[in-house]
């Protein structure tokens, strides 16, 4: 009985060690411990065996089947492991053929220097607002301090609809609107399109961009808009650049100021971009003119603030060196590809 | 506003800086410097020569072989100028040496022209004699130069001294941006004002002193004001004996620099004191003044008059005339007239200096289309003041050059005095509002280098009326700010209850739009918001249709320019043109774009400006393509609801059978399909045209970022499939709402997987198969629900005429 065993067992796991897959092991299996295999006939010829003999026998079958299952598991996965490896060589691929792209579209350069605008003075706790940009005289002019027949009127080349009604030449008038809707304080940004009458060229367009900005509280001073301000330089064109406040008059603020930024080109030592100054002026500033807070129902007494204006179209020009406005607006998808 | 530094100097005599100190300190204090011109740019080695000897050239008719001593040396140089003579002395560019330009006065290099040794057909040149050209000037600045030919420099010049510092040109010419509000600053003297405050220098004006003979001028001359309000001061003088003659150079410098070519002594001295005093002035014939009178009042409507240019100019009652005592002898403030323009022959002048109504004066000279030096000085709003100041400072430039005598007093009629203003001075409010702490003393130092007044009992700063600008407590903080420096100011944020920023709701929902046009593939285009009344025609627009009520520019950029769109379809079309016209494939393109659709017209409100959101591609692309950014762009938007599409519209620019509106909820919001062939051919577009419009006020009632999570599904899902034959005129559309409306509750999704038409099917049908998908959220469903909800469905497709495929 133990030869006949042994026999059994050393057969098996002769077979098992000869296997080169996966489903001969499965008949291995069936032939040695299924119902009908060598070790089960072994067991079922148990009754032949003297009583105090069988828990020896017993034992004897129990390890050979437990040695032969041992073989089959470590060869199965011996064999697994081949047949993925084998899988993976045949699965290489050339990584170095082209990528399949989405084709994702591009945002025109205005957008992605408003959106920088926008971040920075959203982070500030500034809200993004609209006003129309077909607007009254009223707004645009009057209550900006422009009177009727007053001369900036005719400098800002103004596209009229009728007497009354114009193409906004400034985003200045939604300042207007906003303070006149009385809820104080006002932090807020207002990009939108504004239009002169100026021909078309590398440098001029009837229509282009600006961001209006709007400060009104208590104890706002000139102090806050030179550092609002720089700190919008430094974010927009890096934290090295440097501002210069130079004294300015627009009629709806006073004191008023340009600013100049030092050149994010060549970082103020003067080049072609700045013109060898070394610096470039973004944009016009000042305290709200008192006459300004007035006419919009606020008390220039215990409010003050400050406004500035940013031509969008100016920085997305300079900061992307595009050498010619035309190409804003022609939409060639070989210069939007680029932004 | 062109002005020499010598001039400036002329006023502020302790100024010692160089150009680029002045440029910086000037502009940092409010008076923008654009650039500035050294006169004496390239020019080198420039000596005053005296040609001693002139010979024959040997081998050269046209040259002659000079000896010129030139201090130092005697140098020989040979030349072709015809107008020298033995005795002469001449700018002479010694060997080495520079020069501006060529003789032919063309555009100078940017780095001169160097002048060497050299030998001309054979004969030794060491140096070149200099035309006022090759000096970097004009003859209409040196009106003493020859028509061509050396500049001949006067008999007492000292040999050998430097020729450019002799001829006025060792100066820089300023040119400077003056704010309008600072007209003050349109004169030489208040730049030289600022000059004086901003480098801390006295400030020394001219000192006019009161000239005349014992005559009275109002015993040769009557003036009537009948227009006060457009004429608040009119002051004359008079300068009889005149001789006319050049002025003397040192003016005719001044002029030149300021780019004013000089005449003669009297027309330059009109010309100096309206640079000086900023106050422009009139000189009339006094014997061509009939009846020894002047009348200044409007003209009357159809007046024509001749101005001294010689152009006819047509008048309306706005128009103020200057009038002697029977014609219109000059349209004030603007021009004079031919009929009493000052000649060679003129023994008795009438000197004008008036204040006139800047308004006035700008609308009129507008109107006339005759913009002058004069009026534009006006426009501005002078300050009457300085009239009297002028005239006076002329008078005695009159005497001063000998041009004449002048005839003692002056008629003003000034009827109403321009007082000082005053405004109220707080310290502490000043530092308040600019964030500084600066002390008052300070402030009023500054006050004073201004010439602003002081009132210690009252506080209050008086304001010359020189200074129209300042008008209010802020004012006067910017004269502080100004000069205390705005670099000096210290860079803070602002205090305050902190707000919280963010974009509007209309802007997020445009901002996701962009998100999914540009994930989509397109990139986003910007176009005008005003366009041609053509458009309309070529986009096959009806007579009738809305969008042809247009709101319309009076002074458009041409017609091309002269309408506010009412479609955003030309912008795109446009560029989607020219992409294709410059060959280039696959183009996909969005625009947010603004209309503008009037209430009505004529406008009395403004219009509404309505956002669209505009998809247009060519090339790769498809109806459905379209439509699927639209419902991705829904579905980022909280739209969840199945939009509808509404093949029927008939939109004329569109192909008929390709296009659709867009209904959701039952709200049109927008329309999408293939441009009509017809339109793309006008475009020059040769390959289908597909675009979307989604109107976004339309449909941001229905936008929503609000998010709820509804759990997902622990029930098994149940399927069935069903393949129909339908009639060829039913749309998809209509099955789908067939099976919504009668899929109950237990209905999760379907999709369409096969559409077919061919031979197997019935003429006039098309085959078109469903899988319907149901799931319950609290139980298994049994086959019966399922059966029953299908029966439903089944039911409402057999009244389409549907059948069941067998």
């Amino acid at each position: 009985m133990k030869d006949q065993l042994e026999k059994i067992k050393s057969e098996a796991l002769k077979q098992i060690e000869g296997s080169d897959a996966l489903e001969k092991l499965n008949d291995i299996r069936v032939a040695y411990l299924g119902k009908k295999g060598e070790l089960t006939k072994v067991l079922k010829s148990m009754k032949d065996v003297a009583p105090e003999d069988r828990p020896k026998v017993g034992q004897m079958v129990n390890e050979a089947r437990e040695a032969i299952e041992a073989k089959l598991e470590e060869t199965k996965a011996r064999l697994a492991r081949k047949a993925r490896e084998e899988q993976m060589k045949a699965e290489v691929i050339d990584v170095t053929l082209p990528a399949v792209k989405n084709h994702v579209g591009h945002s025109h350069p205005n957008t992605i220097a408003l959106e920088e605008v926008e971040r920075i003075f959203v982070g500030m706790g500034y809200e993004v607002v609209e006003g129309p940009e077909v607007e009254y005289d009223e707004y645009n002019f009057t209550k900006l301090n422009i009177p009727a027949n007053h001369p900036a009127k005719d400098e800002q080349d103004t596209f009229y609809i009728n007497k009354d009604i114009v193409l906004r030449t400034q985003t200045s008038p939604v300042q207007a609107r906003i303070m006149e809707q009385g809820k104080l304080p006002i932090r807020m940004i207002a990009p939108g399109r504004v239009f002169r009458s100026d021909e078309v060229d590398a440098t001029h367009s009837p229509s282009f961009h600006q961001v209006e900005g709007l400060v009104i509280d208590k104890h706002i001073t000139f102090a806050d808009l030179k550092g609002t301000l720089a700190q919008f330089a430094k974010e927009m064109f890096g934290e090295d650049t440097k501002v210069k406040f130079r004294p300015h008059h627009f009629p709806f603020t006073e004191p008023s100021a340009e600013v100049d930024v030092s050149c994010f080109k060549c970082g103020g030592t003067g080049c072609r971009f700045c013109k060898g100054s070394g610096w470039i002026e973004i944009l016009g500033c000042g305290m709200v003119h008192p006459h300004v807070l007035e006419m919009c129902g606020i008390d220039p007494e215990e409010y003050t603030g400050f406004a500035f204006g940013v031509g969008l179209e100016r920085i997305a020009l300079l900061k992307y060196e595009i050498d010619d406005m035309r190409l804003l607006y022609e939409n060639d998808i070989r210069f939007l590809k680029q932004f | 506003m062109n002005t020499a530094l010598s001039w400036i100097k002329a006023y502020v005599p302790e100024l010692d800086v160089t150009a680029q100190e002045y440029t910086d300190a000037m502009t940092l204090s409010g008076t923008k410097v654009e650039g500035y011109t050294r006169l004496d740019k390239n020019l080198e080695k420039i000596v005053v020569g005296q040609i001693e000897r002139i010979e024959r050239h040997p081998d050269a008719d046209k040259l002659v072989v000079c000896q010129v001593n030139v201090g130092s040396e005697t140098l020989q140089i040979v030349t072709g100028a015809p107008n020298i003579k033995t005795g002469d002395k001449v700018p002479v560019v010694l060997d080495g040496g520079k020069v501006a330009g060529g003789h032919d006065g063309g555009p100078l290099p940017e780095d001169g022209i160097r002048i060497k040794k050299g030998k001309l057909r054979g004969v030794e040149s060491c140096g070149m004699m200099c035309s006022i050209e090759e000096l970097g000037s004009s003859r209409d600045m040196y009106p003493d130069a020859p028509e061509s030919g050396i500049y001949i420099l006067p008999a007492d010049t000292p040999v050998g001294a430097d020729a450019v510092e002799v001829l006025g040109l060792r100066d820089v010419v300023f040119e400077y941006e003056i704010t309008s509000n600072r007209v003050d600053c349109y004169s030489v003297v208040g730049i030289a004002r600022e000059a004086a405050a901003t480098f801390d220098k006295p400030f020394c004006p001219p000192q006019v002193k009161e000239t005349d003979n014992s005559e009275d001028v109002h015993d040769y001359l009557k003036v009537r004001v009948e227009d006060t309000d457009l004429c608040p001061r009119y002051c004359a003088r008079m300068v009889k004996n005149i001789h006319l003659a050049p002025s003397p150079e040192w003016m005719q410098r001044r002029l030149a620099a300021s780019g004013i070519r000089p005449i003669n002594n009297l027309v330059d001295i009109t010309n100096y004191v309206m640079e000086e005093y900023g106050q422009p002035m009139h000189a009339y014939d006094y014997d061509l003044i009939a009846g020894h009178e002047i009348v200044v009042r409007r003209a009357k409507d159809g007046d024509v008059f001749q101005t001294l240019d010689g152009q006819e100019r047509k008048l309306d009652s706005t128009v103020l005339m200057i009038n002697d005592g029977e014609k219109e002898v000059g349209i004030a403030g603007i021009m004079g007239g031919e009929n009493s323009k000052i000649t060679d022959d003129v023994k008795t002048m009438v000197f004008e200096a008036a204040c006139f109504d800047g308004t006035n004066i700008r609308l009129s000279a507008k109107k006339i289309g005759l913009r002058t030096d004069a009026s534009g000085k006006f426009e501005k709003g002078l300050d009457p003041n300085n009239a009297a100041a002028a005239i006076n400072r002329a008078c005695q430039l009159v005497e001063e050059l000998g041009a004449g005598e002048v005839v003692g007093g002056m008629i003003d009629v000034y009827p109403v005095k321009r007082e000082e203003r005053r405004i109220p001075f707080d310290p502490a409010a000043v530092n308040r509002l600019l964030g500084t702490e600066i002390d008052e003393a300070t402030m009023r130092s500054y006050f004073k280098k201004l010439d602003l007044g002081f009132d210690e009992a009252a506080k209050e700063v008086i304001v010359p009326t020189f200074r129209q600008d300042l008008e209010r407590p802020a004012d006067i903080a910017e004269e502080v700010a100004r000069f205390f420096g705005y670099d000096n100011i210290p860079t803070t944020l602002p205090s305050g209850e902190a707000t919280s920023g963010g974009l509007s709701y209309k802007l997020r929902i445009e901002e996701k739009a962009r998100e999914i046009a540009e994930f989509s593939g397109f990139s986003q285009s910007m176009t005008y918001s005003f366009e041609s009344p053509k458009v309309f025609d070529r986009l096959r627009i009806p007579e009738d249709s809305r969008l042809r009520m247009t709101v319309n520019i009076l002074n458009p950029l041409g017609e091309d320019f002269s309408i506010m769109r009412t479609t955003p379809l030309n912008g795109m079309l446009t560029s989607l043109s020219t992409n294709y016209n410059r060959r280039n494939k696959n183009v996909h393109l969005y625009e947010l774009a603004n209309v503008y659709l009037p209430k009505a017209l004529p406008l009395t409100e403004l219009p509404e400006e309505r956002m669209q959101f505009i998809l247009g591609a060519y090339g790769e692309t498809d109806f459905f393509t379209m439509k699927g950014v639209i419902e991705e762009f829904f579905e980022k938007v909280g739209m969840h609801k199945r939009p509808h599409y509404d093949p029927s519209a008939g939109r004329p620019y569109l192909h008929p059978g390709r296009q659709a509106d867009v209904i959701y909820d039952g709200v049109p919001v927008g329309y999408l399909g293939e441009i009509h062939p017809d339109v793309a051919d006008s475009y020059r577009i040769g390959e289908k045209v597909y675009v979307a419009v989604l109107d976004m006020p339309a449909l941001i009632p229905f936008t929503t970022f609000d998010r709820k999570y509804e759990g997902i599904a622990k029930y098994p899902a149940v399927t069935r499939d069903i393949s129909m034959v339908v009639p060829k005129d039913v749309l998809v559309g209509q099955i789908e709402d067939v099976i919504e409306k009668r899929g109950g509750k237990i209905l999760e999704s379907y999709s369409l997987f096969d559409i077919y038409e061919g031979a197997q099917i019935l003429a006039g049908h098309k085959s078109v198969a469903y899988t319907i998908t149901f799931r319950a959220k609290d139980h298994t469903l049994e086959d019966k629900e399922v059966s029953a909800v299908m029966e439903k469905i089944l039911h409402g497709l057999k009244e389409l005429g549907i059948e069941l495929r067998a």
